[in-house]
C-alpha cells in the first residue's frame, strides 16, 4: 500500500528529506527484526526530538495510519514490525542521555539509548542500569520498555517495570502525557506499571525516567557442569528451597555449550550435558557464604566440576557465552527460532524431557538457554528457511512447546513479549472475558487501534483466525 | 524447464555467498557497534542491513544499484560487527566480494572510475611512481606553496582545510633505500624476522619503519627487508579490485620465501589484517591458496610479534600518560588487543590511561577519510572527545591510517596531543636508555 502522498509530503516537511525513508529498498530493512516474523511498513520516520514524534502521531492519526514505535530491532516476537503496514518510527536518533542524578540513582533518557550504553555511562558512579537482556548491547531502553525485558539478572532484580519511575508518553490523540514521578511509589493508579510491558500498543514512549542501581560490593560468578540435565535442574530447585536467591541462574545444554565456546572460548566443557552459570552477589561476606552454599548444593548433586570465575575477566567471558547464546546458532544452521515459555522452575526436568520428545517428533535440533532460576525457557529450534516444510513444522514444535509449558501450569511468554508471534496462542491461557477487559484497558489509550495494530491480542474474538506466516527469507534463485 | 522467477543481480566469482551471508540471523547484536549505524541511525548503513542488502541482490529481489553502491560504499570495513557478531559472520569478507560485484557490474561516474584506476591500478602497485608522486607532493609541502594555500585561505574557501590537515607529511628520506638490506639482531640472536615495509609508508612513515626494525633489533631480531616485496593489496582488496589485489599477493609471495624466516612483521594493523588472510583471495582450487596458507602463518603484527618474544631491551622512563586507540584492523581484523597494552604498560613511567569505545573506528579506514571525508570527520571528532576525556598526553595506536587520522584530530581538535605507533613508544624508551 503506497503512502498517501500528502502524508508524505507532510512528514518530510516535518522531518527534512533525511529523517523520512518511503523507497522500497530502504522498507525491506524494516521487515524484520530479531525474530522469524516479516511484515513490511509503508515509510519509516526518524524524529530527532519529542515535538516530532506528537507531529508524527497526529499525522498518523488524521491519516488513520498504523503507527509502530522501532529501537534497534532486536526484538523476538515482532514487536517492533509493522504487521499491517503504515508508519514505523525509529528512535534511533533519540538517543540522548538527558540527566544522570547519581545522588538520587535515577536517569532520564530518551527511549533511543542503548541498555548498555547507560550502564557504561555511569559505571565510574559506581552504578548500572539493571535490567540486563541478552541484547543489552544493542536493544534500547524505549525497547525495554514497551516489551518489560527481562535478563539473567531479573531473579533478584526484576524486569523493566521494577526500574522505570516515569515516562513521558504521546497518546494517539497527540496528547503529551507524563505518568509516574521520579519519586518513589507515586499515589494513584500505577499507570507506569501498567505502560510497561504494553508492547506499544498504548503510546509512543519519548522519555524515560529509570532507576539506577548501586553495583553490589562483591560478585561471584560459579560454573557447574554436570553429567545430566536432570541433576542440573535438581540443583537448580535445591538452591531455591535452601533460601538462597541468586542474582541469577542460568542453564545451558550440552548442545548449545558446544556452539557457544566456538564463538567465546571461556573454557566451557564440550562433553558434558548441561551447566549452570550461578550468581551470588551482595556484601563480600554474604557472597562468599552463598557461592560456597551454592558449591556445596551442585556438588551434592553430582557436579563434576565447580568453577568460581577469578576475576572480572572470566566473569564477563562466562557472561558473553551466556549471551551470545541465541546468536551463535547461527554457526549451525541458517536460522533458528527462539521459543520463551515459563514454567514453575520444579516442573523443569519433566518440561526438558518434554521438549527432547517434540525435538524427536519433528526431527529437529532444539538447544536449551534458561533462566532456570526463574523457570522461564528459551528453546532453540534450528531450520533451514529454504526449506518450507521445515519452517512450518519448527512453528508447529514451537507451538507445542508452548503448550507443553500450559500443561506445566507456566505461561506463553517470560520476556519477549506476544507481539505477532503469540497473539493466536493467548486464548490458550486467557478467557474470552480476560481478554475483553484487556482489550478495554487497551481502547483508554489507542480507541482506533492505529498503533502497533496485530499486536498482543487476537485479531477478532473467537474467530479462529488462520495465520500463514510468511517465510523470513527467501532461498537465493539458482543463478 | 525453464528459469522463471528472480535472477540473482551477481555473478562470476567474487561474490557473496549464500553459505556466508546466511550465518547472520539478524539478531541485531551488531547494531550498535557500527559506526555508521550510531552515526546514522539507518539498518542500510548498519552490517545486518548492509548483509540483508547483499541476500536481496543475491534474490534479484534488489538491484545492484546506486542505493546498493552507497550504502556498501559507505562502510567503513572496521569489522567492529565482527567482534559483536555471535553467529561468527565474516563480515570483512562479505563486503568486500560485494565491493567486487559492484567494480565488475556498476558503472561509476567518470571521475570516479578515473580517480579510483589512478589510485589501484596506476600508482599502488607500483614502487617508482608512488615515489615519484611523493615527491612532488613534498614540493608543494616544503617550498611554501602549502604555507601559501593555507595563509591566503584559499583551502578554506574550497573547503579543503580539514582534508589538507589529512595528507601525511611527506619523508625526506625514502625507505625505499632500505629494501634489501640486513639489519643483525643487537645481542644474541633470537628470532630472524622478514620485515614488510608497505607502500605508502615508505616515503610517509620512513622513520617508523626505521624505529621498528630498531626495536626490533634491540630486542633480538635480525631483520631481512627483501628487496622484491611491494604493497600489499589491502586498498585495492578493501575496493574490489581483486584482480590487483591477486598480483600483489603473488609478489610478495615471491619476494618473501616463508621458509626463511621465524616471523614476516608488519607494522600496518591494516596490511597484516590482509596479509594474514590472502587465502581469501585464492579459491581452495587454484595453486596460489596453498601458497597463501604457507605464507600467512608467518605473519605477526609487529605488537603481536613483540609480545610474544618478550621484550629483552632494557627500556629507560618516558614519563607520559597516554591513552591507547585501538586499530580496527588489529583488534577486529586480528583480534589482537592485548599485546599493543601489554608492550605500552611494559615502558618505565608510561602511564595507559583507556578512552571510553577504544575500540571505535576513528573514521581513517584506507581511503574513507578521502571518499566519505564528513563522516570520517564527523567520526574523528567523536574519537578526540573520547581521547581529551582520558587528559592524556599522547595517543598510541598501531597503524599509519590512524595515525594520520589521529594527528589530523589532535591538529583540528586542538588537543594538544601526540599521536604515536607502539613501537615509536618503544624505540622513544630505547633511545634513552
Amino acid at each position: 500500500m503506497p503512502m498517501d502522498s500528502r502524508l508524505l509530503h507532510d512528514l518530510k516537511k516535518l522531518l527534512g528529506p533525511r529523517g523520512v525513508l518511503h523507497e522500497p529498498e530502504d522498507l525491506m530493512l524494516y521487515e524484520y527484526d530479531g525474530s522469524v516474523e516479516v511484515a513490511r511498513p509503508d515509510c519509516v520516520v526518524f524524529p530527532r526530538a519529542t515535538a516530532e514524534v506528537v507531529e508524527i502521531v497526529r499525522l498518523a492519526s488524521r491519516h488513520k495510519v498504523p503507527l509502530v514505535g522501532r529501537g534497534t530491532g532486536t526484538g523476538l516476537s515482532g514487536g517492533a514490525i509493522a504487521r499491517h503496514g503504515g508508519i514505523i518510527t525509529s528512535f534511533a536518533r533519540m538517543n540522548r542521555i538527558v540527566e544522570i542524578d547519581a545522588e538520587n540513582q535515577r536517569a532520564t533518557v530518551q527511549p533511543g539509548v542503548v541498555n548498555s550504553d547507560l550502564s557504561v555511562a555511569v559505571e565510574h558512579l559506581g552504578l548500572h542500569f539493571a535490567p540486563d537482556p541478552s541484547s543489552q548491547k544493542a536493544c534500547t531502553i524505549g525497547g525495554n520498555v514497551s516489551e518489560n525485558s527481562g535478563g539473567p539478572h531479573t531473579l533478584a532484580y526484576g524486569v523493566t517495570v521494577n526500574h522505570v519511575l516515569s515516562l513521558e508518553i504521546v497518546l494517539p490523540s497527540g496528547e503529551l502525557m507524563r505518568l509516574g514521578s521520579p519519586a518513589l511509589d507515586p499515589p494513584g493508579y500505577d499507570l507506569t506499571g501498567l505502560f510497561v510491558g504494553s508492547e506499544g500498543t498504548f503510546g509512543l514512549v519519548t522519555e524515560i525516567t529509570v532507576k539506577l542501581t548501586r553495583n553490589p560490593e562483591a560478585v561471584k560468578t560459579l560454573l557447574a557442569v554436570f553429567d545430566s540435565v536432570d541433576d542440573a535442574t535438581e540443583t537448580v530447585a535445591e538452591i531455591t528451597a535452601r533460601g538462597i536467591t541468586p542474582a541469577a541462574c542460568e542453564m545451558l545444554d550440552g548442545w548449545t555449550i558446544r556452539a557457544v565456546e566456538d564463538y567465546v572460548h571461556a573454557g566451557f566443557p564440550l562433553d558434558c550435558a548441561a551447566i549452570l552459570l550461578i550468581e551470588v552477589d551482595g556484601l563480600r561476606e554474604v557472597a562468599e557464604a552463598e557461592a560456597k552454599d551454592v558449591a556445596d548444593v551442585c556438588a551434592l548433586h553430582h557436579a563434576r566440576e565447580v568453577r568460581v570465575a577469578r576475576d572480572a575477566r572470566e566473569r564477563d567471558l562466562l557472561w558473553k557465552g551466556r549471551k551470545n547464546a541465541f546468536g551463535a546458532a547461527g554457526r549451525l544452521a541458517p536460522s533458528y527460532y527462539t521459543q520463551d515459555g515459563v514454567i514453575p522452575r520444579t516442573k523443569l526436568p519433566a518440561t526438558l524431557r518434554g521438549i527432547g520428545e517434540i525435538s524427536k517428533k519433528y526431527g529437529l535440533q532444539i538447544g536449551n538457554v534458561f533462566h532456570a532460576g526463574d523457570g522461564n525457557l528459551h528453546p532453540i529450534i534450528l531450520f533451514d528457511e529454504r526449506n518450507e516444510q521445515q519452517f512450518r513444522d519448527t512453528i508447529r514444535a514451537g507451538d507445542e512447546i508452548i503448550e507443553f509449558c500450559i500443561q506445566m501450569g507456566g505461561s506463553i511468554t517470560g520476556e519477549h513479549g506476544v507481539g505477532m508471534e503469540k497473539d493466536r496462542l493467548m486464548p490458550l491461557l486467557f478467557s474470552e472475558a480476560d481478554l475483553d477487559l484487556m482489550r478495554r484497558v487497551r481502547d483508554v489509550f489507542n480507541p482506533t487501534g492505529m498503533l502497533n495494530p496485530g499486536k498482543i491480542l487476537p485479531i477478532s474474538k473467537g474467530c479462529g483466525e488462520i495465520y500463514v506466516r510468511p517465510r523470513p527469507a527467501l532461498a537465493p534463485p539458482s543463478a | 524447464m525453464a528459469a522463471t522467477g528472480p535472477v540473482s543481480g551477481f555473478s562470476g566469482a567474487d561474490k557473496p555467498e549464500y553459505a556466508d551471508y546466511s550465518r547472520c540471523v539478524h539478531c541485531g547484536l551488531c547494531l550498535n557497534h557500527c559506526p555508521t549505524y550510531r552515526l546514522w541511525g539507518q539498518e542500510a548503513d548498519s552490517p545486518r542491513g548492509r548483509i540483508r542488502q547483499m541476500q536481496l541482490v543475491d534474490e534479484g529481489r534488489l538491484e545492484l544499484g546506486e542505493g546498493f553502491v552507497t550504502h556498501i560504499d559507505r562502510c567503513l570495513d572496521c569489522r567492529a560487527c565482527e567482534t559483536a557478531c555471535p553467529s561468527g559472520v565474516e563480515y570483512g569478507k562479505l563486503v568486500e566480494v560485494a565491493r567486487a560485484q559492484i567494480e565488475q557490474h556498476y558503472q561509476r561516474s567518470l571521475a570516479s572510475r578515473v580517480a579510483r584506476d589512478f589510485v589501484y591500478r596506476w600508482l599502488l602497485p607500483h614502487p617508482r611512481r608512488i615515489a615519484a608522486a611523493a615527491r612532488v607532493l613534498r614540493v608543494y609541502q616544503r617550498t611554501g606553496l602549502a604555507a601559501f594555500a593555507r595563509g591566503t585561505g584559499i583551502l578554506k574557501l574550497l573547503g579543503l582545510q580539514d582534508r589538507e590537515r589529512l595528507l601525511p607529511k611527506i619523508d625526506t628520506d625514502f625507505f625505499f633505500g632500505d629494501l634489501g638490506r640486513t639489519f643483525p639482531a643487537r645481542g644474541p640472536r633470537r628470532a630472524r624476522v622478514a620485515f614488510f615495509a608497505g607502500c605508502v609508508a615508505q616515503v610517509t612513515f620512513s622513520e617508523l619503519n626505521r624505529a621498528t626494525i630498531r626495536v626490533l633489533q634491540a630486542n633480538g631480531g635480525e631483520v631481512v627487508v627483501p628487496a622484491g616485496q611491494t604493497c600489499c593489496g589491502a586498498l585495492p582488496a578493501h575496493a574490489g579490485v581483486r584482480d590487483v589485489a591477486r598480483d600483489l599477493a603473488r609478489a610478495n609471495f615471491e619476494a618473501f620465501p616463508a621458509i626463511d624466516f621465524d616471523a614476516i612483521v608488519t607494522n600496518a594493523a591494516g596490511c597484516g589484517s590482509t596479509l594474514k588472510e590472502y587465502m581469501h583471495l585464492f579459491p581452495a582450487a587454484d595453486p596460489a591458496h596453498e601458497q597463501a596458507a604457507q605464507f600467512t602463518i608467518k605473519i605477526r603484527d609487529v605488537s603481536e610479534f613483540l609480545a610474544d618474544l618478550g621484550l629483552t631491551a632494557p627500556l629507560r622512563e618516558v614519563p607520559l600518560r597516554v591513552t591507547y586507540q585501538d586499530s580496527c584492523h588489529l583488534a577486529h581484523g586480528q583480534k589482537i588487543r592485548e599485546a599493543p597494552r601489554k608492550l605500552i604498560r611494559a615502558v618505565p613511567g608510561v602511564e595507559l590511561i583507556e578512552m571510553k569505545l577504544a575500540d571505535q573506528c576513528c573514521g581513517s579506514a584506507g581511503v574513507y577519510n578521502v571518499t566519505e571525508t564528513e563522516a570520517s570527520l564527523e567520526l574523528l571528532a567523536l574519537k578526540m572527545d573520547s581521547a581529551r576525556g582520558t587528559k592524556a598526553q599522547a595517543i598510541v595506536t598501531a597503524n599509519p591510517g590512524c595515525i594520520l587520522q589521529l594527528r589530523a584530530g589532535a591538529a583540528i581538535h586542538d588537543t594538544g596531543q601526540e599521536v604515536l605507533h607502539v613501537v615509536e613508544l618503544l624505540d622513544r624508551a630505547l633511545q634513552r636508555a
